[in-house]
């Protein structure tokens, strides 16, 4: 058994208890990272002589130990850390170095978590495939021809190849879960303000949160405990009292209400997980929760309304890379426009510059109604459909991603079929909502995910909920054959 | 929504992007399709729907107007592609 299957209370007792230390947590991640990194593709930049310089001290560490005390952890690259390069998969950053950590970078050190390195993505959090990282793609730990879902696709293929202990990732409307349901892992949404963004490449600001990437759902409780809470670095945090997540983690669901939304379960959602997440249902059920088909009317209309915000929030947010105060910027410009059209030309790929040219033309002159003003209102309806639903339950179960993982390429010359992908993610970024995503089992023996829905702020019931499938299934041990 | 290559040139310039010919014509199938699919939202009556900028019920976030630390010049230049004298440096802005 890998070192990174152990339960996290079990790690940090032996820990204690010196039949294990932390320079050989941060030895056995490295170790499988060169072994297992050179097929996935997961890493962008490692930083080994960090890691082993913080493993050494946290074994000379005698004060209090943090939640996550010498856990090797990797961090998605839209993530700044201090003096470790970012560059959000794209040539335009390609020599970055941040000079601040990212609200949740500084969380994760004082509760004294590892970094070993920072982690592939869809260039600029733009896509769900993690074909569109600039450097190179990431595959599947399950099937090496086959996509890790996007875009925090080198988050979701590391922990589920066994390299971290744990990851971060960001999730703007799917980015955690869909990976976490090809990769067959674990990855939370939480809802829109409850982790600080101070610090995350801004993709589309009304929508981008972070979340962790784990094995299991104590462990996604414990790194939310570590990551959440208000910073007022980023005006859009949420001032609100945090719970103690683990604590909610009874394995009791009796009398949960579930809904179970019909449109989740229509044309495009393949028989085979469908199937899976009705078995889910069945578990439920067989705890004692009690379920109902409820509707929520406004999910088809939902991914038409995701792609004019997000592109159009996009647009405006990559304005800043133009070349003058850090990224690429081209050689030998006629003028000060000649610079910023070049430089952003040469340093964006082809999807981020569909999704500025996208949103610039939904933000333009003539547009704006049509487009981005009617997108907002269609949003106010999605958020309704899921208010009301929540007026009579605690949780709605869904798929998280219509398929499992498809194959590289297979995709990559068609946009909308791309973005039809996230019709199960994307409504719940729209209402701002905690989703998760747990693994319920394989389709031809490729992971599929389940996704929980809770209400805002009510990660607890989220957790709660995907913890009790968890102990009654043994889906979450799968491991892929490396 | 058909979108033609005018229109692209038209977007990119606003966009601060310099497309290559071939681009151009790729971007403007696949914008029309896309916003062809986006014609969907007109199938909804949102008549009197407020828009939703975002989920919070936060607004305008104050504090008090006090001097505190802020990043270092040196420090702001780190990642300058060109700097000069403690400024980003770029072309001449006037012709």
């Amino acid at each position: 058994m890998s070192l990174f299957d152990m339960r996290l209370s079990d790690i940090h007792n032996r820990l204690h208890h010196k039949d294990l230390s932390v320079s050989e947590l941060v030895d056995a991640s490295l170790k499988q990272i060169g072994e297992t990194d050179g097929k996935i593709g997961a890493f962008l930049t490692m930083d080994e002589a960090g890691a082993k310089k913080q493993a050494g001290e946290l074994d000379a560490w005698t004060g209090e130990r943090g939640l996550l005390f010498g856990l090797p952890a990797g961090i998605k690259d839209n993530i700044v850390t201090e003096g470790l390069r970012t560059t959000c998969a794209s040539q335009f950053l390609a020599n970055y170095n941040p000079i601040y950590d990212a609200g949740v970078v500084t969380k994760l050190k004082s509760a004294q978590s590892v970094t070993v390195g920072k982690l592939n993505m869809d260039e600029f959090a733009m896509g769900g495939s993690n074909e569109n990282s600039s450097f190179h793609p990431v595959r599947n730990p399950w099937d090496t021809s086959r996509v890790p879902g996007g875009s925090s696709g080198g988050s979701a293929a590391s922990v589920a190849a066994g390299q971290v202990y744990f990851s971060l990732g960001s999730d703007t409307g799917g980015s955690i879960r869909q990976p976490a349901a090809y990769c067959g892992v674990v990855g939370l949404k939480p809802t829109y303000g409850l982790v600080s963004r101070y610090g995350l490449v801004a993709f589309a600001s009304s929508l981008d949160q972070i979340g962790p990437i784990t094995k299991n759902v104590e462990d996604a409780a414990y790194v939310l405990q570590a990551i959440a809470g208000h910073d007022e670095r980023d005006s859009t945090s949420a001032n609100v009292d945090i719970p103690d997540y683990a604590s909610s983690l009874t394995g009791d669901v009796k009398g949960l209400r579930i809904a179970v939304p019909k449109e989740y379960f229509g044309e495009g959602v393949d028989t085979q997980v469908k199937e899976r997440v009705l078995e889910a249902l069945k578990v439920y059920e067989s705890m004692g929760a009690v379920w109902e088909e409820v509707s929520l009317p406004h999910t088809e209309y939902a991914v038409a309304a995701y792609y004019l915000l997000a592109s159009s929030e996009a647009s405006s947010n990559l304005a800043r890379f133009d070349g003058v105060r850090y990224g690429v910027r081209s050689e030998n410009p006629a003028n000060l426009l000649d610079l910023y059209r070049r430089s952003r030309s040469d340093g964006f790929g082809a999807e981020v510059k569909r999704r500025i040219m996208l949103g610039t033309y939904a933000l333009s002159s003539g547009y704006y109604d049509a487009y981005y003003k009617k997108a907002q209102q269609v949003r106010t309806l999605v958020k309704r459909d899921f208010d009301q639903v929540f007026e009579r339950f605690d949780i709605i179960l869904a798929p998280t991603a219509p398929t499992t993982a498809f194959k590289l390429g297979e995709q990559a010359d068609d946009p909308l079929t791309m973005y039809m992908n996230d019709i199960c993610t994307i409504p719940a970024s729209l209402a701002g909502i905690p989703a998760i995503s747990i693994p319920c089992g394989l389709a031809e023996g490729l992971p599929v995910g389940l996704q929980i829905m809770g209400k805002p702020f009510d990660e607890a019931t989220v957790l709660r909920a995907a913890h009790a499938y968890e102990g009654n299934t043994e889906h979450h041990k799968l491991r892929p054959a490396l | 929504m058909s979108i033609t290559v005018k229109d692209v040139e038209h977007v990119a310039n606003l966009a601060r992007l310099e497309l290559s010919e071939a681009e151009k014509d790729r971007l403007a199938g696949q914008l029309s399709t896309i916003l062809e699919y986006a014609d969907k939202l007109n199938e909804l009556d949102t008549n009197g729907i407020e828009p939703t900028s975002h989920v919070l019920p936060i607004y305008n976030v104050m504090r008090e107007d006090e001097v505190r630390p802020s990043l270092s010049a040196e420090k702001a230049l780190l990642n300058a592609p060109e700097e000069e004298d403690g400024h980003f440096r770029v072309p001449a802005v006037m012709e």
